[in-house]
């Protein structure tokens, strides 16, 4: 029984043991992730109306069929706070972004913060002007969470708040976060946001375990861009993906070895870091990003437009 | 060595007991007056739990100010119950004698805020708790809770062991003194008798404690220094963090003592115990601590100015020539060339008054010194500060933490205030031994034989 979530689907209905049930798993219509658990079988479906609006679904014995739309329940898994821990199971999360693409519009860091609930002072995703020295083109650096694979935040965590997961992402669990702030010292790329007051943010009560919430915010704990876990178990991109309109972020799984962008093209994630000749952001540093870049040549912007302020 | 007269022990014991729960009228002052800034800074930190540490000048950047840099200074504190009572011990210093109850006194205040300021620093303090429940043992953060509480509770044993004959001529000497006190006397004594049995064991205590606490003061420091080194962060990514912080700890513990024994000794009127040789003694520890730190330095700033690595440009930049400039040329020359040089001209270092100056100096120097290694180092990540806001790329501490570290540090002279209306000042039974055995040359204290009592002590 894979219904393709870390899910207790098969303790919560006794049911799909017997063949003789309609027991239904349908393929989710965002590639093949989420998926959505249908039980025809309980006998007060039948007093819902028809809608004569068909459904195909495959069965677990390979069979498409059709069924009416009213008999498709509206599944959600239940994620446990171990799902959270462990990570979305068989995936390993990566993001490439096209430098030569980014022109600075900022676009991934607003649709960021409105997925988020973010007010416009914090950044999870921050898009930096950089120039390596005087005489070269200076450029758009897009910086996200790295997710490091040898990553320094979590080593130093005294309570297990932020760890890594076996998808890849390094996460953030606001429940347990005691607001030490070692995570921050400890992060080169000042990824990392603190809470100092509290956080305005909307009255959503959201059931997932702190860990994968869409609002991480809260006073005294730490933030940070979390690669979108809740998108990613309903088959979804990350927001700053899906709206980067120059294609320049790249977001897939590296055991598929595939990776999406803004317009859903879907390329070879190994092609991709080949060809284009892909880097880590201070390599020498040892951290492991799952971020890759790949370098800002043939521009299709303007290059010279960019005015670099550093606060130095 | 003869030994003492039973009646010059007799008032030695009645002189150095008479500070014990006696009311001076400059120490109520000070005592009231720490008290009223401890009043303050609990009401700050009141308001800092209310609306969070967005009251702090503390941000994404320099996430770490202030409480942190006073964790290390506290810490660094402590090391000089170690320094005075283990390794002056080893080397055989008999006028470590009238010191040891003073050092750990100040080892056991400095340590208790060093466990204290963290939880300031925290966003979430109600959560402490987790890192009993949820802790993780590979966090430095854990190892450096184990070390101060190791070392909280090895200095504990410390202050109390020499303590127990003491308690014992309290329990004898003090019978005028209510009846509850007495229980308490009689408590911590111990039932001592002072028979060789009892002198074996502790002394054989004392002697595995010296070496024991060693090691863990050691740690203490070494695990505080490895907070910031073990990140990758330009400027503390090096080696060197461990001993220089150990070694500025003994520099700044030593200038700390100084600066207590000089009070104590005019305030209540121990002149004779403290006498110009142990500011002197200290002096000349102070100024070998001062070199060996000024090297450390040499090595710590002057390696990576030659190289100018890119990454460390900017906070090296910064701290010769920026806005921290002036900060950091003060810690070198005002805290550390000029004491030195101070500390090593004999006639200056005869007088009180110039070796309590210079340690005000060094330390001074060193509590800047804690704060230049934390925040601007924050202030120069590897990724240059854009897009910042206003207030995030400077740190300016705002009033709350002010106040808040300014009772931090109240309370640590007041719990050592309090310690000393609780118990002697100086070691009773351990001078005595010390001047029946060395002189009292050795010891550092005026000739015993000739003492007067001073007038309104003995009552």
């Amino acid at each position: 029984m894979a219904c393709g979530n870390n899910c207790t689907c098969n303790q919560d209905n006794p049911g799909n043991k017997d063949n003789s049930r309609r027991d239904f798993l349908i393929k989710g219509l965002m590639g093949g992730i989420g998926a959505a658990f249908l039980s025809g079988c309980s006998s007060n479906d039948k007093s819902k109306p028809v809608s004569n609006e068909k459904v195909n679904v495959l069965t677990h014995d390979g069979k498409l069929v059709a069924v009416d739309k009213s008999q498709v329940a509206n599944f959600k898994p239940h994620i446990s706070e171990e799902d959270v821990r462990t990570g979305i199971p068989g995936k390993k999360f990566v993001m490439v972004i096209d430098l030569a693409k980014c022109d600075g519009c900022g676009k991934c860091t607003k649709a960021c913060n409105k997925m988020h609930y973010l007010p416009s002072n914090k950044k999870w995703i921050d898009v930096v002007e950089m120039q390596d020295s005087p005489e070269v083109a200076p450029y758009y650096f897009p910086k996200p969470c790295f997710h490091c694979d040898n990553p320094p935040c979590t080593k130093v965590c005294p309570v297990d708040a932020t760890f890594k997961r076996e998808d890849g992402i390094v996460a953030i669990d606001n429940e347990r976060c005691i607001g030490c702030r070692f995570c921050m010292a400890a992060c080169p790329y000042s990824v990392r946001l603190f809470n100092w007051t509290e956080p305005v943010k909307p009255n959503i009560e959201e059931t997932t375990p702190a860990p994968e919430r869409v609002i991480q915010s809260k006073k005294g704990c730490v933030e940070k861009c979390d690669f979108c876990p809740h998108m990613a178990r309903e088959g979804k991109l990350p927001a700053c993906v899906t709206h980067c309109p120059m294609n320049a972020i790249w977001f897939g799984d590296a055991n598929e070895d595939a990776v999406t962008c803004y317009d859903g093209t879907t390329t070879k994630l190994s092609q991709l870091l080949e060809d284009g000749a892909a880097y880590r952001f201070m390599e020498d540093l040892g951290t492991e990003p799952r971020v890759y870049y790949l370098p800002p040549v043939n521009r299709t912007y303007n290059a010279k437009e960019i005015k670099i302020k550093n606060a130095e | 060595m003869d030994k003492l007269h039973q009646e010059i022990k007799n008032s030695i014991q009645r002189e150095l007991l008479s500070t014990v729960g006696r009311r001076y009228r400059r120490e109520t002052f000070w005592v009231l007056f720490l008290a009223m800034i401890c009043v303050g800074g609990t009401i700050a930190w009141i308001i800092q739990l209310r609306k969070g540490l967005g009251v702090t000048a503390m941000r994404d950047y320099a996430s770490w100010g202030l409480y942190i840099s006073l964790l290390f200074f506290f810490v660094g504190v402590s090391l000089i119950g170690a320094l005075v009572s283990s390794v002056l011990r080893f080397s055989g210093a008999k006028w470590r004698y009238p010191l040891i109850r003073i050092a750990e006194a100040v080892t056991l205040s400095s340590i208790f805020f060093a466990g204290f300021m963290p939880v300031l620093d925290m966003g979430r303090p109600e959560r402490l708790y987790f890192l009993i429940t949820h802790g993780r043992i590979q966090s430095p953060i854990l190892w450096d809770v184990v070390a101060i509480a190791t070392y909280f509770i090895g200095s504990v044993i410390y202050f109390y062991l020499p303590l127990i004959p003491d308690m014992a001529i309290m329990r004898d000497k003090l019978t005028d003194a209510p009846p509850r006190r007495r229980k308490i006397f009689r408590f911590l004594a111990m039932g001592w008798e002072g028979n060789h049995r009892q002198k074996y064991f502790l002394k054989k205590a004392m002697n595995i404690m010296s070496v024991v606490i060693l090691p863990v003061a050691v740690s203490v420091h070494t695990i505080s220094a490895w907070l910031i080194a073990l990140t990758l962060r330009p400027g503390w990514n090096t080696s060197i963090m461990g001993p220089y912080f150990v070694f500025g700890a003994l520099m700044a513990g030593c200038a700390i003592m100084i600066l207590i024994i000089a009070k104590l000794r005019h305030g209540y009127r121990l002149e004779h115990y403290l006498t110009p040789k142990h500011f002197s003694n200290l002096g000349m520890l102070l100024m070998a601590l001062t070199v060996f730190y000024l090297y450390l330095n040499l090595n710590k700033y002057g390696v990576p100015a030659f190289k100018m690595a890119k990454d460390e440009r900017g906070l090296l930049n910064d701290l010769f020539f920026g806005h921290n400039a002036l900060l950091f040329w003060f810690t070198m020359i005002a805290g550390l060339v000029i004491p030195v040089i101070m500390l090593s001209i004999k006639k200056l270092r005869q007088s009180i008054r110039w070796v309590v100056f210079a340690s005000l100096l060094v330390l001074l120097g060193a509590l800047i010194n804690r704060y230049l290694i934390v925040t601007p180092n924050m202030l120069h990540p590897f990724i240059p500060i854009q897009h910042a806001q206003p207030g995030f790329t400077i740190y300016n501490p705002t009033v709350i933490e002010w106040t808040i570290t300014a009772s931090s540090l109240a309370g640590f002279v007041l719990l050592i205030i309090l310690l000393f209306k609780l118990f002697p000042v100086i070691t009773m039974w351990e001078v005595i031994e010390g001047v029946e055995k060395n002189g009292e040359e050795q010891v550092g204290i005026e000739d015993l034989s000739n003492l007067q009592i001073i007038q309104g002590h003995a009552s």
